[in-house]
């Protein structure tokens, strides 16, 4: 009974928010190593543009919630999101057309096309702050709990509960099916394949008569529709705050990096690899090991290998191993 | 300008940030525009700098040193072991597969053993009076010193960072830069029994006087008498001259010191100048942008490309940390919360790209108008704010909203001021100017 105590123990404070957490970080890290590996450069303001869409997913929630509109038990930002999209891929857009278009052209050098992107981090950071403020908001509306925690000890007779927050639900279900999707777009379909050989070698194919400016566009459509669905599960997971969200776009890059930019499975995968051992390394497992071992050999303290405050800390140090010894990412990416 | 229209003690206050952002700026403009080099870590640097300042003014807790010195000692003895055991290593073994295990395992069960012998020694300190101290303290030298430590430190982080992160491509290096001084800071913010962490150091010494005892000092009064006597002649009763005096002298010893601050700043922004400016002109000088500018065309004329961006890279950060130290010397605070990769990363790379990269005097004036402008934007967007919406009633949602969003109105002046200069005049408002004799 002890060790079914252990393991639902790990599961609730562990693998059920390291997963959802790890989702969240994977769309994020898929728009990274999508922009990267289309349009070649690092996208510093990939955190603030989630936060954009994650704010016009906001506006439309209000809008909603005024309207009496509401998916009952669902949230009804699950409705505000295709708005929210529409309005993204419009601002990124607009952006492309006027900032990066012309440095396109140019053929300049990526590190120019960073500081480009520290310019637009810049400006979405202020339109953000000026249409919504700084402040910090819940927008999740509907059931919260699938499972709770006193109820699941009362269904079993175990001492430790679990707890199923509906959003982790949702989070972990609309990612796995967001990410086959656009892996069979990438992977089955014309527009997907060509968009890989751009990725590729770009001059082989506009030789074999790829338009490029389609390959743009694609890829800022399907950035926005991850940026916008990323930003709007981690808000509903936990709550929308532009600080919050211009913060996490460092573990993005890191989960980005670690599997090996320019490769969208790598990503992906990396987004998880960053979140669990982030919460691996700061879980004090003091309560784990009084279940499995006997009572005789109960630990003192905590059996915290590394506090929490050092939660962003851990992922980047795995982002610094992972380029000293491995620049090309766990999954072999482009060669930095 | 801002003397005229708000006080004095804004437009000075504003003055030394310049001075310090331009200090920042060179140090960023080196590393830039010198080899080409990306550093986004200017954060961690100025906040080791700050640390520094701490370490070398404040008074030794003579306590808390009782309390848990031995344990804290003993864990850097033991650190100084294991990386001396893993260069041993290194330089004794071929590379293989087991010596990188071994290296993984040392490291691992080092970290485990530190811990866990650190463990009562920092909670011994930070349990010493927690309210005021809670931390080992520092040498109890004077603050200037820390000038000097502050760019040692930065020196030591750059060391390692750059064994580490310099054989990387441009973009990763600027991610690699940026997120390792995330981690430099969340160490500071977060190991109380060094730093106080969240908890602030407050009421550091400083180089200059204290407001306090200048307004009973003599001949600070008698100054501050003999430049505004036109004024002072003025009013007949002697009881309101004598409040006018006093009036004077509390704003007279804030600007006095502010204007010792500056004094200092200049000095070091004038110093640093003249190095840069030689160094930039010098044979080193024209290597660094030999290599900058074709990095293999330098590698078979035989120079070091490795070693000399290591050193330029050390020698920046170096910079930013005096920069950081003198931050810290004019607050008289060290808030390792208020270290934000926006405000110390971001913001002085702007003031490089803006002023113009591989110029000295285009980083100084890049530090001084884009500080400026950082904090002027909001009265200045409040007034154009105000200015287009004249005929719309105070009333209006949308006039409401604005005006309480002034504040954020910087970055979108930050935002696009550097896309426009990006776009129009790619070299900055000074661009580079080599002069060949």
């Amino acid at each position: 009974m002890d060790f079914v105590n252990a393991i639902i123990l790990l599961l609730n404070y562990i693998f059920i928010p390291a997963l959802t957490y790890g989702s969240q970080l994977a769309l994020g890290a898929i728009f990274v190593t999508l922009i990267y590996g289309i349009l070649r450069f690092a996208n510093f303001a990939t955190g603030d543009m989630m936060s954009f869409g994650t704010m016009a997913t906001i506006l439309f929630t209000w809008y909603f919630q005024s309207l009496g509109v509401s998916l009952g038990v669902l949230p009804t930002a699950l409705l505000a999101i295709p708005f929210g999209i529409i309005f993204m891929i419009l601002y990124m857009l607009i952006i492309d057309k006027f900032v990066f278009k012309y440095y396109r052209h140019q053929k300049s050098p990526p590190v120019q096309f960073a500081m480009v992107s520290i310019g637009v981090m810049f400006v979405t950071q202020a339109v953000v702050r000026i249409i919504i403020g700084p402040a910090d908001r819940r927008f999740f509306d509907g059931e919260k709990f699938i499972i709770k925690a006193r109820e699941f000890k009362e269904m079993t007779g175990l001492n430790e509960g679990l707890a199923l927050k509906s959003t982790q639900v949702i989070t972990i279900f609309v990612t796995i099916v967001l990410v086959s999707l656009l892996f069979w777009f990438l992977n089955r379909t014309k527009t997907g394949k060509s968009m890989k050989a751009y990725s590729d070698n770009e001059d082989l194919a506009l030789l074999s008569g790829i338009d490029p400016k389609k390959i743009v566009l694609v890829t800022w459509v399907i950035a926005g529709i991850l940026a916008t669905i990323g930003g709007a599960l981690y808000g509903l997971d936990k709550s929308f705050k532009p600080f919050t969200y211009f913060n996490n776009m460092l573990p993005i890059f890191a989960a980005a990096i670690v599997g090996g930019i320019g490769n969208p499975f790598g990503a992906f995968l990396g987004g998880y690899v960053i979140a669990f051992s982030e919460i691996l390394l700061t879980y004090a497992y003091k309560k784990f090991f009084m279940y499995v071992l006997p009572a005789s050999m109960e630990p003192e303290g905590l059996v915290q290998l590394l506090s929490t405050d050092y939660k962003f800390a851990v992922s980047f140090s795995i982002l610094v191993i992972v380029l000293l010894y491995r620049p090309s990412g766990i999954f072999k990416g482009k060669v930095l | 300008m801002v003397g005229i229209f708000q006080s004095w003690n804004i437009a000075l206050s504003i003055f030394n940030l310049c001075l310090i952002s331009a200090v920042m700026t060179m140090g960023a403009n080196i590393q830039w525009g010198y080899a080409g080099l990306i550093n986004f870590g200017i954060m961690g640097y100025t906040a080791l700098g700050g640390l520094a300042a701490v370490l070398i003014s404040v008074d030794p807790v003579q306590e808390a040193w009782r309390a848990g010195g031995f344990d804290i000692l003993m864990a850097l003895w033991l650190i100084v072991v294991m990386v001396l055991v893993i260069r041993f290593i290194l330089k004794r073994f071929e590379k293989s597969k087991i010596r990188t295990y071994s290296i993984a395992a040392i490291i691992i069960s080092g970290i485990l053993l530190i811990r866990f012998s650190a463990e009562p020694g920092i909670e011994a300190i930070e349990a010493v009076d927690p309210a005021k101290t809670g931390f080992l303290g520092g040498f109890g030298l004077p603050i200037l010193f820390s000038w000097i430590v502050g760019a040692l430190f930065a020196g030591g982080l750059a060391f390692i960072v750059g064994k580490v992160a310099l054989g990387l491509r441009a973009d990763y290096l600027a991610i690699a830069t940026l997120l390792i001084s995330e981690i430099v800071i969340s160490i500071i913010k977060h190991e109380d029994w060094l730093t106080r962490g969240v908890k602030n150091v407050i009421g550091l010494k400083r180089p200059a006087p204290y407001e306090v005892d200048l307004q009973t000092t003599d001949w600070f009064i008698n100054l501050v008498e003999k430049f505004n006597s036109g004024k002072l002649s003025v009013i007949e009763n002697l009881a309101d001259r004598q409040a006018a005096l006093n009036q004077l002298v509390i704003e007279g010893s804030s600007v006095f010191v502010k204007l010792c601050y500056s004094g200092l700043f200049l000095v070091v922004v004038i110093i640093l100048l003249i190095l840069t400016q030689k160094a930039l002109y010098s044979p080193w000088g024209r290597m660094m942008r030999a290599i900058r500018d074709n990095e293999e065309a330098a590698n078979a004329m035989g120079k070091n490309v490795v070693k000399q961006h290591l050193l330029i890279f050390i020698l920046g950060s170096a910079i930013v940390g005096i920069a950081g130290a003198m931050l810290v010397t004019q607050d008289g605070l060290f808030t390792p919360g208020s270290y934000r990769p926006m405000r110390y990363t971001f913001l002085i790379w702007v003031m490089v790209i803006v002023g113009g990269s591989g110029n000295n005097f285009g980083a100084i004036l890049g530090g001084f108008v884009v500080w400026f402008l950082w904090i002027e934007a909001a009265p200045i967007s409040l007034f154009l704010i105000n200015f287009f919406t004249a005929g719309i009633p105070e009333t209006n949602a949308l006039k409401a909203h604005l005006i309480e969003s002034v504040p954020y109105f910087r970055f979108l002046l930050m935002g696009l001021g550097l896309l426009f200069i990006m776009r129009y005049r790619p070299k900055g408002i000074l661009p580079e100017k080599i002069e060949i004799k």
